[in-house]
């Protein structure tokens, strides 16, 4: 395919791939991207909200031209029953800086423009390409590739692992285990298409500002989830996310599940009359720090989602792959300096970064509460939702019943389903993992 | 306290999927099921979990799949590889889904 030797093949062109292979070609390495989608981008699905501090350390003036599509000035967080929800909002008149913290994106777009920006940095992009193996020396150290291509094995001193959660290579070599259901969450979507006005007036936005919504309640019927309703500029993206270990458990379907949550009272008056143009469907590492596996061998480094790499709680996802990519290609370029072999030892220095990022402090924050939320499912996801939604009724509805009878029977309800204990130990249980 | 929202039953998944660019690699599919007398629950669970609906159960009780809407999200390799059952390769490069936003 190619005879040329690089100094490093990345494998994959989304967020962590990206990050590395701009860093690598930045600093001078001759770098290979291997991409086996059209266009970079084509096989890659997200929310999508894009933190800004974490591309602008790898490229400080991106605003100029990323396709970005608005920056988000109201996130809403709803806990749903079948025909309510009750909210917390932040809106703030802040977030109208130059410099905006988060923006919505649309990831064909982005990824397209992020992989220009990497071709212009120096490195070989290559797309419709398919890495099947790797290549080893006789001692067991990664040296290349193979692809899909003719004549396609092509070396490098390293190899970047930006495979995604679905990656086959780094599973196949031995290199971490494939996600166990409880760790990934199917997240599935829908592109809602509106005239830009329409969406402005519904969300009560102007010019470039947008809203996110993030909910969780009854519409997951008790499995560990989420929903998600993000604005760009001229469409809605709409979806949902649950365990697949809960999807496999309750045989509940994706779609129906989409479905249901598109025609909640609160959902469907904001993308009715709407285009849909696509329905994407895509995994979610939801493991946290426990599910972090090995990230760095003879040869190669792991990095993004393919390394599990996702703050579930906070949603998080794109910035701990840039993040992860960028530290990646820091390390190998300090290696390389040093005219250091890629070995494990000296890539050690990758885990080394990353541990002292914030992207291994919060997973390690929340290490256990992907286990809590998992283990307590119907709890989170499905009583409390009803019991909140039906406390807000009684508090905002005036019917002559006096006012400390309302209380009364709030608290018995929530008493009923969860007991004193249970209340209690749900409470402790959250702080705890929340600590 | 819960009613279970009203769905419509004639939801078809085909008609999302209509919607979705795809270059199909005709008479590759990049996934397969191997030949089975029952499928473990795993296996049949795939013909409700998968977003794309590519499992089906035959009338003789066997899943079969039809791999063309196949979005690559990698649910049914989670699930059923570890069983066996099934044999989860990418597509060759260029085929497959092409999302157009994703």
């Amino acid at each position: 395919m190619i005879d040329e030797k690089f100094d490093a093949i990345v494998v994959g062109a989304g967020m962590s791939g990206n990050a590395a292979a701009y860093t690598l070609a930045k600093r001078g390495l001759k770098v290979l991207q291997l991409e086996r989608g059209e266009t970079p981008g084509s096989k890659n699905v997200q929310g999508a909200i894009m933190y800004a501090a974490m591309l602008e350390q790898l490229m400080p003036d991106f605003r100029e031209d990323a396709p970005l599509e608005r920056h988000i000035v109201e996130s809403r967080f709803w806990m749903m029953d079948d025909t309510s929800h009750t909210g917390m909002h932040y809106r703030s008149d802040d977030f109208n800086t130059d410099r905006p913290n988060r923006y919505t994106i649309i990831r064909a777009a982005f990824d397209k423009w992020f992989s220009k920006k990497v071709r212009e940095a120096g490195a070989t992009v290559l797309t419709e390409t398919t890495v099947t193996d790797l290549v080893y020396d006789i001692r067991g150290k990664v040296i290349g590739v193979r692809t899909d291509r003719r004549g396609g094995q092509v070396h490098a001193d390293v190899v970047v692992l930006a495979e995604g959660v679905n990656g086959l290579l780094g599973t196949r070599a031995g290199f971490r285990q494939m996600p166990k259901p409880e760790m990934v969450a199917l997240g599935v979507k829908e592109m809602h298409f509106l005239p830009q006005e329409v969406i402005e007036s519904r969300f009560n936005l102007k010019g470039d500002e947008g809203c996110v919504v993030e909910a969780a309640g009854t519409f997951s019927r008790g499995m560990t989830g989420l929903g998600f309703l993000y604005t760009n500029r001229e469409c809605v993206s709409v979806g949902l996310g649950c365990l697949v270990s809960d999807f496999a458990r309750t045989m509940e379907s994706p779609y129906e599940l989409l479905e249901s949550f598109k025609q909640h009272p609160s959902i469907r008056p904001l993308i009715a009359g709407s285009e849909v143009k696509e329905y994407a469907a895509h995994l979610i590492p939801e493991g946290g720090f426990k599910a972090i596996p090995q990230l760095y061998g003879d040869g190669w480094v792991v990095v993004g989602d393919a390394a599990q790499l996702n703050n579930a709680v906070h949603r998080e996802g794109s910035n701990l792959a840039m993040t992860s990519g960028r530290l990646a290609a820091e390390a190998i370029f300090q290696v390389k300096s040093r005219k250091n072999p890629m070995t494990a030892d000296n890539l050690k220095l990758y885990k080394t970064m990353l541990d002292d990022s914030f992207v291994v402090k919060d997973l390690k924050k929340y290490k256990d509460m992907p286990n809590l939320l998992h283990t307590n499912a119907q709890n989170f996801f499905l009583t409390y939702p009803q019991l909140v939604s039906q406390a807000a009724k009684n508090f905002v509805q005036v019917d002559g019943t006096p006012k400390l009878q309302k209380e009364r029977e709030t608290s018995r309800s929530f008493i009923k389903a969860r007991s004193r204990l249970g209340l209690v130990g749900d409470a402790l249980r959250l702080a705890m993992a929340w600590r | 306290m819960t009613v279970k929202p009203k769905i419509d039953p004639l939801i078809r998944v085909e008609d999302k999927l209509y919607q979705n660019r795809y270059q199909v690699d005709a008479g590759r599919p990049h996934i397969t099921v191997k030949p089975h007398d029952k499928p473990s629950p795993a296996l049949l669970a795939l013909t409700r979990v998968c977003p794309a609906k590519c499992y089906e159960e035959t009338e003789t009780g066997q899943v079969e799949i039809t791999a063309d809407g196949c979005m690559e999200c990698g649910t049914c390799r989670v699930l059923c590889e570890a069983t066996g059952e099934i044999e989860w390769n990418y597509p060759r490069g260029g085929f497959g889904v092409l999302f157009k936003f994703g």
